[in-house]
């Protein structure tokens, strides 16, 4: 099905937000699933998780970052545009529940996939602790609504531009796992895969069961094809159908680095052309 | 003309393009028979009283009946003729394997070479197809029954039209965003041009199908959830859409692909045309691919025109044993594929960023038969050898999708989570839910699961018209 555009938001440099006309998946998705979509004729099949949704409205938020040629393209569609395809809500939803104290971690534009899942641990009656961060103060995104769905948040920079000055990881260590002062049940995390592996690695040294969002490269998303296979404990799963969360000190992260670089050189390539031929006037 | 002289005609060869040329490009392989060539093939057929070649097609062609106008130079009629028990004309006649179907039984073929059966039904649904006159044949009376179709593959087509030209309300939900399941994701270019499938979905639309794509029932709405919106039956045709690993080491390295994902992106995604298309493909110089099947074929010929120096399909049994239709063995052996057979892979071999670089095999002999009446492949001990290669694609069958069975509470599955429905009617455990094709028998041929939708769009008009 198509799905029209009928918001458009730059979050940061790079990061779009669009609200799309999705009134059958809007009423079905639940925290942690994705979409996957398409925009056109010759363009491949983009899975992007779910940022919100308005089943009263038949609203769909995602939030993406552009990253090559499929989401540059995207960026550039507007208000009253339309995605040829857009189906969903793919993979299991977030495994939600009762368990105490709950740490959400998001890492650059992996705070839109995060903030869903924060938003129904609270709603469960969690205490949820928000930690998100981004290189630097202008790569922050959706700060204030994380803190509108947390019990304390903490927002860190690479620079120190803003707030905490490190890492995600170093600042759920030093802030609460050291202290100890506080017992975390579980911690959940969205973000680029260094990131999510350098969590784990600080979170498995305090045995902090630990949930991790994984964004495989993908192609059908319905469990056809296999690309987005990830080793956890020891066992092939499929990110698509079995995920796309995962326990995150099971997780193979060198694996999964070596496979998102799969089409690197493609990737580039495919971009290189569109910003070529956008020069010279063709369009996309 | 005289049955002596008839007789005297030789089976009419199929022009197709030169394995050198061919092996290069994405181009139909064969070029089809002219209008003279179908006649005099059509002139073969001794029009048999009690003709045993229809016995042998799962839809039930009227196969002298057919050819007889087209030896008459009725090509048009000959097409209504075949599209009055099978909607997928231009389809069947390039897919299904006739030589163990409606050809093995000709009577021609007894003292010779059977007619050209195949090829005949491809030259009517081509030409009428070119010659845009399409009918639509008329429908009867409305019935106001509604039907849901989960799947748009060959079963779920031969459902939908079926139904349609029932009277019924039919509506196809298909997970994927175009229409034709294994026909679009699965079948290359060279083999069935998309081109065709296209026109025969749009055939079922100006039929009155409802096509909607991007829909994944389990996800979107339930089995359950279909009948609440008012649907009176429902027919699963979701396929054998789960790759098979041999979940041996090196299985997950960068360069591995299932078949599925492998075809999928050339085919649906249209890799082969990157960067025109969006979607990347691993271009492999050396490609080993795992499996003996028709898919093995497939991903071996694509490899190959996706510009491979060499190709290996490796395969444990023997040439004897493999199950590919013996025409795509011979296509791909003269376009340069390498039979590596009694050779089964034991882990495959990366490089410290992940790449696959080689592939360690065992040289295997045949042993006792096995359940499947085969003689079993028996590993020689130390005979282990490597070959280097930058890519596999492995195409060791497939499984089902279970993401309709886990979401119909009461739909009963087998111990491979194929659902269980009568052979005759299709129907499931579940009062108003049918299926046939790949879900129900494991993977297998585009006809038989077209077959299995013909029986099952039967019982489904019976069970709505009774309620």
């Amino acid at each position: 099905m198509s799905a029209k555009i009928l918001g458009k938001q730059q979050l940061s440099e790079n990061v779009f937000k669009l609200v799309l006309d999705a009134p059958k998946i809007a009423k079905k998705r639940k925290a942690g699933q994705f979409v996957v979509l398409r925009i056109h004729e010759e363009g491949e099949r983009i899975p992007l998780t779910i940022a919100d949704a308005d089943p009263a409205k038949g609203t769909l938020t995602i939030i993406f970052q552009v990253v090559g040629k499929s989401t540059a393209h995207l960026s550039g569609l507007e208000v009253g545009d339309s995605l040829l395809d857009l189906v969903g809500p793919m993979g299991k939803p977030t495994h939600v529940e009762k368990i105490g104290t709950v740490v959400c971690v998001g890492g650059g534009v992996g705070v839109a996939p995060v903030y869903p899942i924060t938003q129904a641990m609270k709603n469960a009656g969690n205490y949820v602790i928000s930690i998100i961060g981004a290189r630097c103060k202008d790569l922050i995104i959706m700060e204030d609504e994380m803190k509108a769905v947390s019990d304390e948040i903490i927002v860190t920079t690479d620079d120190g531009s803003y707030g905490y000055h490190g890492f995600v990881s170093q600042a759920l260590e030093e802030k609460y796992l050291m202290a100890g002062d506080k017992k975390i049940d579980l911690a959940v995390a969205v973000g680029p895969v260094p990131m999510m592996r350098a969590l784990c690695d600080v979170t498995k040294k305090y045995n902090v069961p630990t949930v991790v969002s994984l964004n495989s490269i993908m192609v059908d998303a319905t469990g056809m094809c296999g690309a987005c296979r990830v080793t956890v404990g020891g066992k092939t799963r499929f990110v698509c159908v079995d995920g796309p969360e995962f326990d995150g000190h099971q997780v193979d992260f060198k694996e999964l680095i070596d496979r998102q670089r799969i089409y690197l050189d493609q990737e580039k390539e495919c971009y290189d052309h569109y910003c070529t031929c956008r020069q010279q006037g063709k369009g996309a | 003309m005289e049955m002596k002289e008839r007789l005297k005609i030789p089976r009419q060869p199929m022009p197709e393009q030169d394995p050198q040329v061919r092996k290069r490009n994405f181009e139909e392989v064969p070029l089809g028979y002219t209008p003279e060539v179908a006649k005099a093939e059509a002139l073969r057929c001794i029009q048999c009283k009690k003709p045993e070649c229809v016995e042998g097609c799962p839809v039930e062609v009227d196969i002298p009946g057919f050819i007889a106008l087209i030896a008459e130079g009725k090509f048009i009629d000959a097409a209504r003729k075949i599209k009055q028990t099978n909607a997928l004309p231009a389809v069947c006649g390039r897919v299904c394997p006739q030589e163990v179907q409606c050809e093995i039984r000709c009577v021609r073929g007894r003292k010779g070479e059977p007619v050209a059966i195949g090829r005949l039904e491809r030259f009517v649904a081509d030409y009428e197809r070119a010659a845009g006159e399409v009918s639509i044949p008329k429908i009867e009376t409305q019935t106001g029954k509604k039907i849901a179709i989960v799947g748009s593959g060959p079963s779920g087509l031969t459902v939908a039209g079926d139904l349609v030209q029932m009277g019924h309300d039919v509506t196809i939900f298909e997970a994927l965003h175009a229409a034709g399941g294994v026909l679009v994701y699965g079948i290359p270019e060279f083999r069935l041009p998309k081109a065709i499938v296209a026109s025969e979905v749009d055939y079922l639309k100006k039929l009155g199908v409802k096509i909607e794509t991007s829909n994944v029932i389990g996800k979107v709405a339930t089995v359950d959830e279909l009948f609440a919106e008012g649907y009176d039956a429902v027919f699963l045709g979701t396929g054998a859409g789960l790759p098979s690993f041999m979940n041996i080491p090196g299985e997950n390295l960068n360069g591995v692909y299932s078949a599925n994902e492998y075809l999928t992106r050339s085919n649906l995604m249209k890799a082969y045309r990157f960067p025109e298309y969006d979607t990347p493909i691993v271009r492999g110089k050396n490609v080993a691919v795992i499996g003996g099947g028709n898919v093995a074929m497939d991903s071996a010929r694509t490899a190959m025109r996706l510009g491979a120096d060499h190709v290996y399909l490796v395969y444990r049994r023997s040439r004897q044993e493999m199950p590919a239709r013996i025409e795509e063995i011979h296509h791909a052996e003269e376009e340069g594929i390498e039979l590596h057979l009694l050779t089964n892979p034991i882990r495959y071999i990366g490089n410290d960023k992940g790449w696959v670089t080689g592939i360690e095999c065992l040289r295997m002999e045949l042993g006792e038969p096995d359940d499947s009446g085969r003689r079993r492949p028996v590993p020689i001990k130390g005979s282990e050898f490597v070959k280097d290669v930058d890519t596999v694609v492995v195409a060791i069958g497939a499984g089902s999708n279970p993401l309709v069975q886990s979401t119909t509470p009461g739909l009963d599955t087998n111990k491979w989570n194929y659902i269980i429905a009568d052979e005759e009617t299709g129907q499931t455990s579940r009062e108003g839910v049918f299926a046939g094709g790949d879900i129900v028998t494991g993977a297998a041929t585009v006809i038989l699961a077209m077959g299995a939708g013909r029986k099952a769009a039967r019982a489904i008009h019976k069970y709505v018209m009774s309620k």
